[in-house]
């Protein structure tokens, strides 16, 4: 019970800091925290990046693996994207099934990639309806302190943009080649608090908001994917508005993620 | 979207601004709901939208069940959007995947937004969508039918949500796509509007669209909410009527 008081008094305290467009940690309402990517974590993975927005952190690791085409698709690799929001990242996740929350960070960040055609998935087809590429994207959240979608988002784009396609372990090719990137979407998440819309909220942000708005862009400055998340609204005019402030956040970020 | 290596593309707009069933851009396909069709749930609804059939029930407030998602202070609103084997052209695996878990998510979040969840503590709203026959928009028929069920329940709202996807096909932005214009056209968003404040509690999209594109769908997507809503409005009236046949509204419209 005392939990859940301490827990109204921080809400108040935060609507009341955003009513005044100011935030706990400081920052104003369109300050992004600082964001930074490292490449090749994990040397075992084709591919890997550690992203890191203020204390949150995301790691993810590219596998690419011999598969099946699907049979709608028989000219083309497939590709999978998981995240897992695993109890080691906050008090808030529990072992088990993967919760819609996870799913939800998985199926958001895969939708940036797929619609931005980031990867070109006919180049991952090694023959025909019979074997082709399976690309794994695989992200951990190692430390949930807000905004899990943009750092998933950042990591994947990190990992991806430094992965290798594995030819000679799996004797498909005569050397092992970079995994050809031509896209670059990048997610921004915003968060309503009263009637001030905050960019990368942090977890305390996030229980106090009233709704979430991911909007993701790519290189061209185009929208390619989007999720009103938690409980609350937005206004035609804030998603417009929003979708700006996503272009100019997304090509900070996206530089950031691709090393240059 | 996402139609690599796919088939033939079909002609989506053609020279006169019609679209693949002679549709206008903005026009919504014929959509007809019935309220309260079921008799065991305490509220339900039934939409023909286009080609989809979707059956929405609503039971609650009720304990909770888990017990431990049960909330002190206010009602908990449980969806679970669900799509038959047999809604689809080649069969689904019966059961919940990982985008029906998805969906249910933002659509329990859009309803909690408008619910006065507040009054009903230690209690649970369950929402049920049926998805029986799917063209394209299965989500936001889904809770247009939630939206009249949970009215027809009598639970406490601050608005009706009429939903409604808008698209991309060819250089045009266009009102409710069907299932050819989802998959060959270039952008799907969803979204789900409350009429009385104008925000939007449902928002989702996948594809390519330019700032100046996003901001013409979205207001054609109000403006096609907004038709919707005049039919779930209408669909109650008729239910609970007291001159006509009254609240018995037997079984749905073949």
């Amino acid at each position: 019970m005392s939990e859940s008081v301490t827990a109204e008094i921080l809400t108040n305290h935060i609507l009341d800091l955003a009513r005044r467009q100011k935030r706990l940690d400081g920052r104003g309402p369109d300050d992004y925290r600082k964001a930074s990517v490292e490449p090749g974590f994990a040397s075992s993975a084709d591919g890997s990046a550690l992203a890191r927005i203020g204390a949150t952190t995301a790691l993810c690791g590219v596998k690419l693996e011999p598969g099946k085409p699907y049979p709608d698709t028989p000219n083309a690799g497939t590709l999978t994207t998981n995240a897992e929001l695993i109890p080691l990242s906050s008090p808030m996740f529990e072992p088990g099934p993967p919760h819609p929350r996870a799913i939800e960070v998985s199926r958001v960040v895969d939708r940036a990639i797929r619609a931005a055609e980031t990867i070109d998935l006919t180049k991952l087809c090694v023959t025909a309806g019979e074997k082709c590429w399976t690309c794994f994207v695989d992200i951990h959240i190692l430390d949930h302190s807000g905004n899990l979608i943009d750092a998933a988002s950042l990591a994947a784009l990190g990992a991806l943009t430094h992965a290798t396609v594995p030819n000679v372990r799996f004797g498909i090719g005569p050397a092992d080649l970079p995994l050809e990137v031509n896209h670059f979407p990048v997610e921004v998440t915003f968060c309503r608090l009263g009637e001030t819309l905050v960019v990368d909220p942090t977890v305390e942000e996030e229980s106090a908001a009233h709704g979430r708005l991911t909007i993701a862009t790519d290189e061209r400055g185009e929208v390619v994917a989007m999720q009103k998340g938690l409980i609350g609204a937005f206004s035609p005019d804030d998603v417009k508005s929003l979708v700006d402030r996503a272009i100019t956040h997304g090509d900070r970020l996206r530089r950031i993620a691709r090393g240059s | 979207m996402g139609s690599v290596g796919a088939k033939e593309v079909p002609v989506l707009l053609g020279p006169d601004g019609r679209r693949i069933d002679g549709r206008k851009v903005d026009e919504l396909r014929p959509i007809a709901i019935t309220a309260g069709p079921l008799h065991q749930a305490d509220g339900s609804a039934f939409v023909e939208w286009g080609q989809n059939k979707v059956m929405a029930a609503v039971y609650g407030p009720r304990e909770v069940h888990p017990r431990h998602l049960q909330e002190n202070n206010k009602a908990i609103v449980q969806c679970r959007y669900n799509m038959a084997a047999f809604s689809v052209d080649e069969r689904k695996r019966p059961g919940l995947d990982r985008r029906s878990q998805e969906i249910s998510k933002v659509i329990a979040e859009a309803f909690e937004s408008v619910i006065f969840v507040e009054e009903y503590p230690r209690t649970s709203i369950d929402v049920y969508i049926e998805v029986l026959q799917a063209n394209a928009g299965t989500r936001c028929a889904g809770v247009v039918a939630a939206s009249v069920a949970l009215a027809d329940a009598g639970i406490p709202m601050v608005d009706l949500v009429p939903a409604v996807a808008v698209g991309k096909v060819g250089d045009a932005v266009v009102l409710d796509l069907k299932k050819e214009e989802d998959n060959f056209g270039s952008a799907d968003l969803p979204m789900a509007l409350v009429p009385q404040s104008g925000r939007l509690v449902l928002l989702q999209m996948e594809g390519h669209l330019s700032r100046d594109e996003l901001a013409r769908a979205l207001d054609l997507g109000v403006v096609g909410c907004r038709k919707i809503y005049e039919v779930m409005k209408q669909a109650l009236r008729d239910r609970y009527r007291t001159d006509g046949p009254g609240p018995a509204a037997e079984g749905m419209a073949a």
